[in-house]
């Protein structure tokens, strides 16, 4: 029981959002800052794979959030919503619980295969040369969604809501604050997985000593798909969650400066920390809030939090640790079996 | 049938020969030494045979197969564990950790499988675990298993990389200097572990060495090389009064 105690009270704390939201104690304002948080947790969390982990430089995970928004967009929207180009919705509304989450799915899917772009040459290449890739890669994306007028080219697309309504009409609760809730604790589970099996932590190994790792039997090639698919399929996820929050995208709002802020969330958080990349979005996204009062000087200040914490601590919040590593008895509050 | 059969192994750098027409011929459960002045393309025998570089002529076969085309990690799934002259353990990951991910050649589960923590993961995990925890017991490394690497001391990180590709279970074990840099009382330990793998494991070694004292209290055959050429080869006695190996680290004396 006393195992299971850390994912009874994570539900408990979901089950507790929801139902302030529903009871509107929670207004509309603080429920899309929190849907936010849990989209930005995906995003940091996903990125460290690569970026903490692997010790690679992307700074393209915009690009592949924009792949999975554009793609589960087209299909909920092709599915449960009237667009002038694409027509009546096919299916009726109450098929939108099998169907959103399958197109977000469809979304993830097609980001993880957008991630081969990058994966490929990252068998040949590394440091700083792959990191202009993942920076061109994002510029193809994003260029690539601007130049198609069946989503709206640079205007963007929407419908979207359409989705949410459909499930809300059948049954009355914040929905997409659930999916964005369970998307969250979804990704930071299978990331977590991932890396504390002795499959996945070939992925340090490749980081700390590549020559070492692909001599002593890792296939390295097969751990960097692995690594940057799943990283830009989660991305991809993050991305059709944060579409059907805001029920509208457009190309912009996935280029370079949304691939910058993420990669601050993981140094912010600390390289190999999935607990110190959740810390780092939830915090950021709360500070961003709040400093919303100081208007543009916000882009001052917080490029200059980072100057300081790079200066003084230059492993992020939590460095490579997790946080029960630092609190070891937290371990007996959870089990990862 | 032998071990590793190795014919006119030939490998070039743009102008340079590295290593030039080598051949060797090493059966199941030796013990030989390969050494040669600094530069004489040791190293690079061990790169090739490994799979780090492709030959430019000749082949490898390890049981009868070519190794040609092979990735280094493929090779290594076919029995081929070695040590790296400078020590190349991955120092941000505990003893234990180093020792289980040389194992990923047989894990024996999916991507999948370590997501969904099958009865299948459990077991393999359990097995990878079990083959790391008897490997740092009887290597006496067991105090360490929860540490870093680069906060042990060097003679304690050599035992560590041994450990590490004996978790391999290689039929053919290759040591690039392992006695490098230790001092005397280590020299002695890592002898009498040499001697203890040889004794307990059904395993090849083949190791570059410079400290005669490691070469001839271990070795029954030696083989030596200068600029690429192999110059002698055979029992250290023989090799102690070679006139041509004497030459080879001595120098003529006719100018």
């Amino acid at each position: 029981m006393q195992k299971h105690t850390f994912t009874i009270g994570l539900f408990a704390l979901i089950a507790l959002i929801v139902a302030l939201s529903q009871l509107n104690i929670l207004d509309q304002y603080y429920t899309s800052v929190i849907m936010f948080m849990g989209v930005n947790v995906m995003l940091a969390s996903s990125l460290n794979l690569v970026n903490g982990y692997m010790g690679e430089f992307s700074c393209g995970h915009g690009g592949f959030m924009c792949v999975g928004a554009y793609v589960s967009s087209l299909c909920t929207v092709l599915m449960f919503s009237k667009n002038q180009i694409l027509g009546a919705p096919l299916l009726p509304p109450q098929l939108a619980f099998i169907g959103f989450p399958i197109a977000l799915m469809v979304g993830a899917g097609a980001a993880a295969v957008a991630g081969l772009v990058v994966a490929i040459p990252s068998f040949k290449t590394r440091g700083d040369y792959l990191a202009i890739i993942t920076l061109a890669a994002n510029y193809i994306i994003i260029s690539a969604i601007n130049n198609m007028e069946i989503v709206g080219g640079p205007r963007g697309f929407m419908g979207m809501s359409a989705t949410d309504r459909a499930m809300s009409g059948v049954i009355d609760l914040p929905w997409m604050l659930i999916f964005v809730l369970l998307g969250s604790v979804f990704t930071v589970w299978l990331l977590r997985r991932f890396v504390t099996s002795t499959l996945g932590k070939g992925v340090p190994a490749i980081c700390q000593d590549e020559i070492a790792a692909e001599i002593m039997s890792v296939d390295t090639n097969r751990m960097k798909l692995i690594a940057f698919m799943l990283s830009s399929g989660l991305a991809g996820l993050a991305g059709g969650l944060y579409a059907h929050v805001l029920g509208y995208v457009n190309p912009q709002s996935f280029d370079i400066m949304r691939s910058t802020e993420v990669m601050v969330m993981v140094y912010l958080g600390g390289m190999g920390s999935l607990s110190g990349a959740a810390i780092a979005a939830v915090s950021y996204t709360v500070l961003m809030e709040a400093l919303r009062f100081l208007d543009v000087w916000k882009w001052v200040v917080i490029p200059l939090l980072l100057i300081l914490l790079m200066q003084f601590r230059p492993e992020g919040i939590m460095g490579n640790k997790e946080l029960s590593d630092l609190f070891p008895k937290l371990r007996k509050y959870y089990s990862f079996k | 049938m032998s071990l590793l059969e190795i014919n006119g192994l030939t490998r070039r750098f743009g102008g340079l020969i590295a290593v030039n027409d080598f051949n060797i011929e090493i059966g199941e459960h030796e013990l030989v030494a390969l050494i040669g002045p600094n530069g004489a393309g040791k190293t690079t025998v061990f790169n090739l045979i490994s799979g780090f570089y492709q030959p430019s002529e000749g082949s490898i076969r390890l049981n009868g197969k070519d190794t040609k085309g092979l990735r280094p990690h493929q090779v290594t799934a076919l029995g081929v564990a070695r040590t790296f002259q400078g020590i190349r353990l991955w120092s941000e990951m505990t003893v234990l950790d180093n020792i289980r991910i040389a194992q990923h050649y047989r894990l024996g589960y999916s991507l999948l499988d370590s997501f969904l923590r099958t009865k299948n993961y459990m077991l393999r995990e359990k097995a990878i675990d079990d083959i790391a925890w008897k490997l740092l017991e009887a290597m006496d490394l067991k105090d360490c298993a929860n540490e870093l690497p680069r906060n042990l001391p060097y003679g304690v990180q050599r035992r560590v990389e041994i450990a590490r590709a004996m978790s391999v279970k290689p039929s053919l074990l290759l040591l690039d200097e392992p006695a490098a840099g230790l001092n005397s009382a280590d020299v002695e330990g890592l002898i009498k572990l040499v001697r203890w793998i040889y004794d307990t494991f059904p395993v090849t070694i083949w190791m570059i060495e410079h400290q005669m004292t490691v070469v001839m209290s271990l070795c029954s055959r030696i083989k030596v090389v200068d600029f690429g050429t192999t110059i002698a080869d055979g029992t250290p006695e023989e090799i102690q009064s070679n006139p041509t190996v004497i030459k080879a680290y001595l120098g003529d004396d006719t100018i």
